[in-house]
């Protein structure tokens, strides 16, 4: 089985065995988990950007019908211990409840529990706050040059201020003829899964443990748990078997969390919190970057771009979360599949008052991507050359991998060009340009949009340590566990929950492939956090490669070890014993063999039969690293990020109606190669999935503010996910460039579409633009805000 | 109040306030689970059943207002235990979801489209569903289930159930 | 997000209906409960109790009676759309009706309800303003006519009294042979709320010269405009895109557009003209098609 041979079930067009229960509607969602006697969590939000909170009055709450518990946050602060952030801020404390003071519009100052939602709604409107409203910020550069504060203890709202250079930054621009510098904004937008998050926490107290059931898509997120509750891990069980509704990175409820956990120690019931979604959109503590890029760049005449200067400013809400951390993953592909030689990166995370910030669908890495296409655009239309030609020439060639960034990751492999020709050949290009101009020629705004994108993947931990140096972790782990029962049937386990990724179809195809048995036949379950084996959840698009490798090495081992066992049986040396469909034989005389019947009886039963020494039984676990993780940075921050790289080339072309503003997908077309595709379902969906993302991003969503500091996109009549109408046809044109650092030659999909649809389409519009002299510089390109540039443009030239 | 439901072919009595909606009704007093919640207020579509057949959101609807009426949730839909419909055979070959949650609802809407036309172009299906939103596929897959239970429905010449 | 509590009830008639409004300050009618229910849901409506009227006997049907289509109150969006009456003598609403939400909100969604919460962006309340219906509700036992125009008065502001109940929607029909219709819209999203709309409906001659036009503009306003110097203009004339567009930019001119978070008073107000531009466009041409 090498990275060049045939597979038998790998890359074969399967079902995904996850999908027969969610099409009868029996998946198991956190908020269909419903424990005897559990009662219900509403949330008091505060109506201010920031507040001082002057008093809690409960009582008329508490004398209504069903209500158990008023919950506020000077009793939560003092029972538990201060939220985990990733960076060394500690005088930017995060609790679930806030605590004196609230600092965005819809933060939780209270928590009511009563016998039902609706019970605990009404006794939420009885709790009666007196506010101070206090001075705030929403804007990131005004937070940034000061003035008022956000968290005074810290006496600044800036989080992270890092500025590295990698390599010969200054002596490049000098040399260089040309130089381009503009400001790029990305809006804030989240991934907004259809269900919100929700956690239901049970403590018994007889046998010290803590049940929880939820939504979760997050590393360490048992352990996060038992720090802020002040109780062991081993007290924390979190069942790994709930189906999440969607994630993309933000299900990430620590605060929801602790505070049910804490209400079931306090209350010896139950409880349990559903967000509904207003609580999710205001105070749920799941919006995305919102980010201001300064870019600079110089290049030759040929524009071969020499050096780059990325000025990132990201408002990362009113605490501080992991949330920084998006500004670190980007260095791993911080010079997108271009051969820039030398870089300057600052990256500033200010805090602000607005709902904090979660991970986001490739973790920081879309804006950066769409920062740097915006440029690379810019760069030829300021020489006059074809905006593909430019890409192709400042490319990293096939033949230059690995290839080595100036930020310090090693980029696997790729052949960037071949995908490119391989798109352009799908879209006919010729004729998209023809088909563009006909629509100019008619009256219509087109562009073509082209977006040129990586995909880092295989999750690491290495922008932890980058930014923070008092942490240590340099690497992540994922597990597979695997027996074969005494009756010879096979039994899978992962440690970790899933939002949609298909892990289990994953599972079983691996351990299919390599054991040789039909994959369906492979039981996969999922251990909770007291059975199982470490796991750092499906981020950093890096199922594939890491519960991949590990089902692999842990399939591998099993099969070595039933080929021992039968080598033995027989007589002869493991080297002649060949394994085939489950059996094992002898090369030297293929009918001396044994079944797979026969050597499971043996590992089980027939002990007697075994090897000197070996474990009887046939459970193996493997704990796999992930490739090339475990450095720690150097003093300049350079350090492998993510092992393996996928590449993603977007083509459009984009009509807008000049006298409307609306821009229109006329054609799509995307080349993606993530290395070998196990389940080629799987990745076509996460691509169109991340694809219609991406639409949203660039078009429709966007968390807005008012002057008056309120979040007013709050629900979804106002915050505008992308339906059906929305996402056109997509043609997809697979190229395969196997990863030399995995068990299969995959790379991560899980983030596929989203990290270049934006900056295509943005590509496109600009396009379209660029005939009225404007240049659109800010995400999202809104209906009507587009009209009124284009009108203001127009107005000008005549 | 008492109020008496029609749902799946199968009369059920349930004592509600007035202020439960349908939604919570089938999940919480009939243990239906099959209907999500995405948003409550009309928008998501999540939690779409079959009122006489047709494509309703039961977030929007009281359970008191539900009486009288055929209701259809998705567990009616599969023939038997194991079994599924043409509709969510197709779902499962063409892979139209991911992680599930506006699945149901889905396939209610799409089941809706198909009793009243087993030819729909793509047009139609697009608009049979774009009340539901899908944070997770980009509806591609879903199209293609739709258009290939269609396909299989013309096929058997077997018209959908209700 | 679940409703405060309320009481329910289903009066047998209207005027039973109108009672149980009359003794509860607090109580709401509800009909399809595609608006009611989310404003419910989010509390920002929490009426005391609900009467159900989606069940009176005889509020629901679609009735021709010559020079009038009546539509009944409780008549569920779908079933306008696909009814064969709308289709071939108000070919103006059947034009809007698949724009009013979605599939599902139309299973549910009434006329009547649409025209009562009198959301300037309606489509419904667009059609009723341009072709002038005359809305009939009953109030302590008695019926009362208003015209359209004189029903809406802000957004989600009417003339009905607190205590009535509205009974049907008398929609004009046309007899001339050659009426043609057009509809535009802008949003965001494909079915969404309009943030401009435009309707026309255009009967022409048999040289293709306007007899008569009625012109609204919806979602701009805070009440849809009719532009009755524009309709009255275009007698006797063929379509001239550029007259009409000055037509339009002229009785758009002075108009106060409404601004919100999806698009500000400008683009509307800007849009508007394109708008009706287009609606008249296509009315001409779809007359024209008409024997
Ligand atoms: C996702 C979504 C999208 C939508 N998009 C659109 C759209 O694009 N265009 C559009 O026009 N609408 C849209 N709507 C709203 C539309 O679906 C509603 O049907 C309509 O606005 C109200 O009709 P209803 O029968 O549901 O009324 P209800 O919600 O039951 O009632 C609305 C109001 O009218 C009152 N009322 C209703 N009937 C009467 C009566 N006969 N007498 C007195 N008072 C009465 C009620 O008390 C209430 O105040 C949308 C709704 C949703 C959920
Ligand atoms: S939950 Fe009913 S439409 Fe979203
Ligand atoms: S499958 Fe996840 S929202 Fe549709």
């Amino acid at each position: 089985m090498t990275v060049s041979g045939k597979f038998r079930f790998i890359s074969s067009d399967r079902r995904v065995r996850e999908d027969r229960r969610f099409v009868v509607g029996k998946g198991n969602f956190a908020a269909d988990i419903v424990p005897q006697g559990v009662k219900h969590v509403a949330l008091v939000t505060c109506p201010h950007p920031a507040a001082r909170i002057v008093s809690i009055d409960k009582t008329a709450a508490l004398a209504m019908p069903g209500v158990r518990y008023v919950l506020e946050g000077a009793e939560l602060a003092g029972a538990t211990n201060v939220l985990a952030t990733g960076l060394d801020t500690p005088n930017v404390p995060r609790y679930p409840l806030a605590l004196n003071v609230a600092r965005y519009a819809g933060e939780w100052v209270a928590a009511v529990v009563a016998d039902s939602r609706a019970l605990a709604e009404d006794a939420a409107e009885a709790v009666v706050i007196e506010y101070e409203p206090l001075p705030f910020v929403l804007d990131a550069d005004e937070a940034y040059a000061g003035g008022t504060l956000v968290h005074e203890a810290h006496a600044s709202n800036v989080l992270l201020d890092r500025t590295f250079t990698w390599g010969e930054v200054e002596k490049d621009f000098s040399a260089s003829p040309h130089k381009l510098k503009h400001r790029v904004k990305w809006g804030r937008s989240s991934t907004v899964p259809i269900e919100t998050f929700g956690v239901t926490a049970s403590w018994d107290p007889w046998r010290e443990i803590l049940d929880i059931w939820a939504s979760i898509q997050m590393p360490k997120y048992p352990d996060q748990t038992a720090m802020a509750l002040k109780i062991p891990m081993s007290s924390v069980r979190v069942h790994y078997d709930v189906d999440v509704g969607g994630s993309y990175g933000v299900k990430r409820g620590i605060k929801h969390t602790v505070l049910v956990g804490y209400l079931s120690r306090r209350l010896g019931v139950p409880v349990r919190l559903i967000e509904d979604r207003l609580e999710n959109m205001r105070g749920g503590d799941m919006h995305g970057p919102e980010r201001n890029f300064d870019v600079e760049v110089a290049f030759d005449d040929q524009g071969i771009i020499r050096s780059m200067k990325m000025r990132a400013l990201d408002n990362v809400g009113a605490y501080a979360g992991r949330s920084p951390f998006q500004l670190g993953k980007p260095v791993g592909a911080i010079v997108g599949p271009y051969k820039i030689k030398s870089v300057q990166y600052q990256a500033i995370a200010v805090v602000t008052n607005k709902t904090v910030q979660e991970a986001v669908r490739a973790f920081g890495q879309s804006p950066t991507n769409y920062a740097i296409e915006r440029t690379i655009d810019e760069v030829a239309i300021r020489l006059g050359l074809d905006r593909i030609e430019i890409r192709r020439r400042n490319m990293i060639r096939h033949e230059e991998f690995p290839y080595l960034i100036p930020s310090g990751s090693t980029y696997d492999s790729g052949d960037y060009h071949t995908v490119i020709d391989k798109v352009l050949a799908q879209a006919g290009y010729g004729d998209l340009i023809a088909e563009r101009d006909r629509l100019r020629a008619a009256g219509t705004l087109a562009g073509i949009g082209i977006a040129a994108c990586l995909e880092p993947s295989g999750g690491n931990s290495s922008f932890e340590p980058l930014l923070n140096p008092k942490v240590g972790t340099t690497t992540w782990m994922d597990s597979c566990r695997i027996s074969i029962d005494l009756v010879g049937s096979i039994t899978a386990t992962m440690h970790t929950t899933s939002a949609g990724q298909g892990h289990e179809t994953l599972v079983g195809t691996v351990v299919g492939e390599v054991l040789e048995v039909d994959p369906d036949k492979v039981r996969v379950v999922r251990a909770d956090s007291l059975n199982s084996l470490p796991s750092n959840s499906p981020v950093g698009s890096r199922m594939a490669i890491m519960l991949g490798g590990a089902a692999f090495h842990a399939a591998k081992a099993l099969k070595d070890k039933l080929t021992a066992i039968a080598a033995h049986d027989l007589g002869v040396p493991a080297e002649r014993i060949a394994y085939k469909d489950g059996n094992a034989f002898d090369t030297a005389a293929p009918d001396r063999k044994r079944t797979w019947a026969e050597l499971v009886t043996i590992a089980h039963r027939h002990i007697h039969k075994l090897p000197a020494g070996m474990e009887p039984g046939l459970s193996v676990s493997h704990i796999m690293p992930v490739p090339m993780g475990g450095g720690l940075p150097t003093a300049d921050g350079r350090v492998q990020m993510y092992p393996c790289y996928s590449f993603e080339f977007h083509l459009m072309l984009v009509a807008i109606d000049p006298d409307l503003g609306k821009p229109e997908i006329k054609r799509y077309v995307i080349g993606h190669d993530c290395g070998t595709v196990i389940n080629p379902k799987i990745v076509r969906g996460m691509t169109m999935g991340g694809i219609a993302h991406g639409i949203g991003a660039a078009l429709y969503e966007e968390f807005a503010y008012n002057d008056d500091g309120l979040l007013v996109a709050q629900n979804f009549m106002d915050y505008l996910l992308p339906s059906a109408h929305e996402v056109p046809p997509v043609e997809i044109v697979h190229h395969e460039t196997p990863s030399p650092l995995t068990v299969f030659g995959q790379k991560g999909s899980g983030e596929s579409g989203y990290l270049g649809a934006p900056a295509a389409i943005a590509s496109a519009v600009n396009d379209a633009v660029r005939p009225l002299g404007i240049v659109v510089n800010s995400l999202p390109i809104k209906v009507a805000r587009l009209g009124d540039m284009i009108a203001a443009a127009r107005d000008k030239l005549r | 109040m008492k109020v008496e439901l029609d749902i799946n072919r199968e009369r059920h009595t349930v004592d509600v306030e007035p202020r439960l909606s349908l939604l919570d009704c089938l999940r919480d007093k009939l243990l239906l689970t099959g209907a999500h919640a995405g948003c409550e207020h009309g928008v998501c579509g999540a939690c779409t059943v079959l009122v006489d057949g047709a494509a309703v959101r039961s977030c929007l609807m009281f359970a008191v207002q539900a009486d009288g009426v055929a209701i259809t949730t998705i567990e009616g839909l599969s023939p038997g235990p194991g079994e599924l419909s043409p509709l969510q055979d197709a779902f499962c070959e063409t892979h139209g979801m991911q992680c599930g949650y506006c699945t149901p609802a889905m396939i209610l809407a799409a089941h809706a489209l198909l009793s009243k036309n087993t030819s729909p172009t793509r047009e139609e299906i697009v608009d049979a569903i774009s009340g539901n939103i899908c944070r997770c596929t980009g509806y591609a897959q879903i199209v293609e289930a739709i258009a290939l239970a269609a396909e299989r429905i013309r096929g058997q010449n077997d018209p959908v159930r209700p | 997000m679940k409703p405060a509590a309320f009481e329910y009830s289903r009066p047998a008639d209207i005027d039973e209906a109108c009672a149980l409004l009359a003794a509860d300050d607090g109580a709401r009618v509800i009909a399809g409960g595609q608006t009611l229910g989310p404003l419910m849901a989010m509390r920002l409506a929490r009426p005391s109790r609900l009467i159900d009227i989606a069940r009176i006997p005889g509020l629901a049907f679609v009735r021709d009676e010559g020079k009038e289509i009546v539509v009944g109150a409780t008549t569920r969006q779908h079933v306008v759309e696909n009814d064969p009456l709308v289709r071939a003598k108000l070919p103006l609403l059947a034009k809007v009706m698949p724009f009013v939400g979605h599939t599902a909100t139309r299973a549910r969604g009434t006329v009547g309800g649409s025209l009562v919460n009198g959301d300037p962006a309606a489509e419904i309340v667009l059609v009723a303003v341009t072709l002038g219906a005359i809305l009939v509700w009953r109030d302590g036992g008695e019926s009362q006519s208003i015209a359209a125009s004189d029903f809406f008065l802000g957004p989600m502001v009417t003339a009905l009294p607190l205590t009535a109940c509205l009974a049907e929607a008398r929609f004009p029909v046309w007899p001339e042979p050659r009426v043609g219709v057009g509809f535009h819209e802008i949003n965001a999203r494909q079915s969404d709320f309009a943030f401009v709309s435009a309707a026309a409906q255009i009967a022409l001659d048999a040289d293709g010269c306007c007899t008569r036009a009625a012109i609204g503009i919806g979602a701009a306003t805070a009440v849809p405009l009719r532009l009755d110097a524009v309709a009255d203009a275009l007698k006797g004339q063929r379509f001239d895109e550029a007259r009409v567009r000055e037509l339009a930019k002229a009785a758009l001119a002075g108009i106060e557009a409404m601004a919100d978070l999806h698009a500000s008073a400008e683009y509307r107000k800007r849009v508007a003209v394109t708008m009706a531009v287009r609606a008249i466009a296509d009315a001409y041409q779809d007359a024209a098609r008409r024997p």
